[in-house]
């Protein structure tokens, strides 16, 4: 592995009695798309700002291509921020905003002028050069503050929810044109939001946050996939979450009912907790069912139904179909052993990924990303 | 809301302008086209512009004007972005706001004991061993006290500005590698321009027609429009006169409204 290009140490942020960051350890390579993803307040863009410079942590240690930067001041530092809400100076025009670093550095004119006219044709706006910032749209603002921390060359770009002032359609678009940047810049972009869609999609790596702790890193499908806990589980997605019981390895029991699983390593008759996602459950006739539902109500997604339905034992469940239910109707679910994901309660990320180690060998991808 | 009802709630203040604002105005102006005897005239405009005393007198005023909105300006700017950083300045921005509840004739009293020759000013200055002065009825000390009585009134909008200004901006141009003095340079302070240019407003109008201070503090030495107006209606009754030289210091204040108003499209409030 590479020098990382940002590490962060054992960092704690406190104000008062009040715990933003709790002992964050997170590592940034060269070159990768990462993603801070968590609800409003979970000390992400704590996060951010600490490697922007513009926030002193009270313990811990950030470092920059091996060097601790904790004391270098913001204008020091190679690292660039898109801010949430663009910070374009409203006295420039378009073309002084982008040039704003580059004029400090006391460039040559024609250097500058040359820089700046490719980063905007990099972001599409070639043309906006003279215009004011106030004549731009929210989709031209955003284009113009990447344009002006790109221009600087950064070794880090650091994106705190850029997305979250445009509408859905055009916050797509621009999710495909920031991944296509990212990678044909090759630089780290560090990436803040709490929209899991959004993470899933652009991202080489997601850290989950919550409370100020990382719960769980790993790429989109890893975590997808193999959530750790409750918390990440519900956060990424939706999903059935059910307590069951350990019954031996590979075998689970939940809902009254015993099933094969592919997890293992868990302590027998422990208390699990049963991921599934709606996706992973198949509708089917009451011969074949692994368990029986009564459908209660169900929306056209346009690409899926989701259906909403009762077991037995009063459990809700969350299914997508692509062909309508019955409302009222007793209909089987089926699934298949490994779309059954089984979390243990307060496991840390570290046990998690030791335990898979024990079981699942050499098949691993755990950790190729 | 209808088109009439609308209008009604305008009444109560559109009386109060229309007698206290625009029939003055209209008096003004009617005024200024009469001569001693009554006639209609253009003589007094001019006598205004013939006469060396009335321009040199206008000169004066704009120079006065102008020097004591420089010296506001230095003084308030700072003094507001410090503040504004303070921990306690809803505090201290009451300090700053109070002088300006006491009368300006009692300020104006204060500073002739402060300034007198046995007042505390030369008290101190015997004391280090400089004095006594004449520091009453100087220039100096006009510009001085009608500084300190126009200070409040540049501090609060550029303070209000600075509060208006998102720290973001602060943050987004530390971040491209300013230094705190280029922050300062090329963002906060064309970003609180509005702000001084309000304060410049204040200041700079009501400057040009003090005439208790250039009396009291300044001993009658510098003589403005201000001291000129008084002297036409309470001394030598001439109101034609006096009407012509509010006239032009009505004009002057449009002049300086305009300059100091953004003209420039889609600048930023």
């Amino acid at each position: 592995m590479s020098q990382p290009i940002i590490e962060l140490r054992h960092v704690t942020q406190k104000y008062g009695a009040q715990t933003i960051l709790n002992n964050i350890n997170l590592t940034l390579e060269s070159g990768k798309f990462y993603t801070l993803l968590g609800p409003s307040g979970c000390g992400k863009t704590t996060i951010l700002r600490t490697i922007g410079g513009f926030n002193q942590v009270t313990s811990g240690d950030v470092l920059f291509a091996g060097q601790r930067i904790n004391e270098l001041p913001a204008n020091r530092r190679n690292v660039n921020t898109v801010f949430q809400d663009y910070a374009l100076f409203p006295n420039m025009t378009v073309a002084e905003n982008v040039a704003f670093g580059l004029t400090l550095k006391k460039l040559p004119a024609d250097e500058i002028a040359d820089r700046v006219a490719k980063a905007l044709k990099l972001v599409q706006l070639s043309d906006f050069g003279a215009r004011d910032i106030t004549a731009l749209s929210g989709g031209q603002q955003q284009r113009i503050a990447i344009a002006r921390a790109i221009v600087m060359q950064p070794k880090v770009l650091l994106l705190d929810e850029p997305l979250s002032a445009l509408d859905a359609k055009l916050r797509r678009a621009m999710q495909y044109e920031l991944r296509e940047l990212q990678q044909r810049l090759g630089i780290t972009f560090l990436f803040v939001t709490h929209d899991q869609e959004e993470a899933l999609a652009m991202s080489d790596e997601i850290f989950v946050m919550n409370h100020g702790e990382v719960l769980q890193s790993g790429s989109p499908v890893d975590i997808y996939d193999e959530p750790i806990n409750h918390f990440v589980a519900d956060f990424i997605g939706e999903s059935n979450i059910l307590p069951g019981k350990m019954v031996a390895d590979y075998r689970v029991s939940f809902d009254g009912h015993e099933f094969d699983c592919v997890d293992a390593g868990i302590p027998d008759h422990e208390p699990i907790e049963i991921v599934l996602r709606p996706e992973d459950i198949t509708l089917t006739d009451l011969a074949h069912a692994k368990l029986r539902v009564t459908i209660d109500t169900q929306l056209f997604r346009g690409d899926y139904y989701e259906i909403s339905a009762t077991d037995d034992r009063g459990h809700d469940w969350l299914i997508h179909s692509v062909r309508p239910a019955q409302d009222g109707a007793r209909v089987g679910l089926t699934f298949l052993a490994d779309d059954l994901h089984v979390m243990r309660l307060h496991e840390k990320e570290a046990e998690f990924d030791a335990r898979l180690e024990t079981y699942e060998g050499t098949e691993t991808n755990h950790d190729q990303a | 809301m209808t088109k009439r009802n609308f209008w009604g709630y305008f009444v109560p203040y559109g009386l109060w302008l229309g007698l206290f604002v625009i029939a003055p105005v209209a008096l003004i102006v009617y005024q200024s086209f009469f001569n001693l005897d009554h006639q209609l005239t253009l003589t007094n405009y001019a006598d205004y512009f013939r006469s060396g005393v009335y321009l040199k007198m206008t000169l004066n005023s704009v120079w006065y004007a102008f020097l004591i909105t420089l010296f506001t300006g230095l003084i308030s700017y700072p003094t507001a972005y410090v503040l504004h950083q303070l921990k306690h300045r809803q505090l201290w921005l009451l300090l700053v706001i109070l002088p300006t509840w006491i009368n300006i004739l009692l300020k104006a009293y204060a500073f002739i004991g402060i300034f007198s020759q046995d007042g505390l000013a030369n008290t101190f200055l015997r004391f280090i061993g400089l004095g006594p002065h004449q520091l009453l009825f100087t220039n100096a000390s006009f510009i001085f006290v009608a500084t300190y009585i126009q200070i409040p009134f540049m501090i609060l909008p550029i303070y209000n500005a600075l509060d208006d200004l998102n720290p973001a901006f602060i943050n987004a141009s530390q971040d491209l590698g300013a230094t705190h003095w280029q922050t300062f340079r090329h963002v906060i302070f064309p970003l609180t321009l509005p702000g001084v240019k309000a304060g410049i407003q204040a200041v700079f109008i009501p400057s040009l027609s003090l005439f208790m201070l250039t009396r009291l503090i300044g001993g009658n030495k510098v003589i403005t429009l201000g001291t000129a107006i008084e002297e036409h209606f309470l001394t030598t009754m001439n109101w034609g006169m006096g009407s012509t030289i509010g006239v032009v210091l009505i004009v002057a204040m449009i002049i300086v409204m305009q300059l100091t108003n953004d003209h420039t499209k889609g600048a930023a409030k």
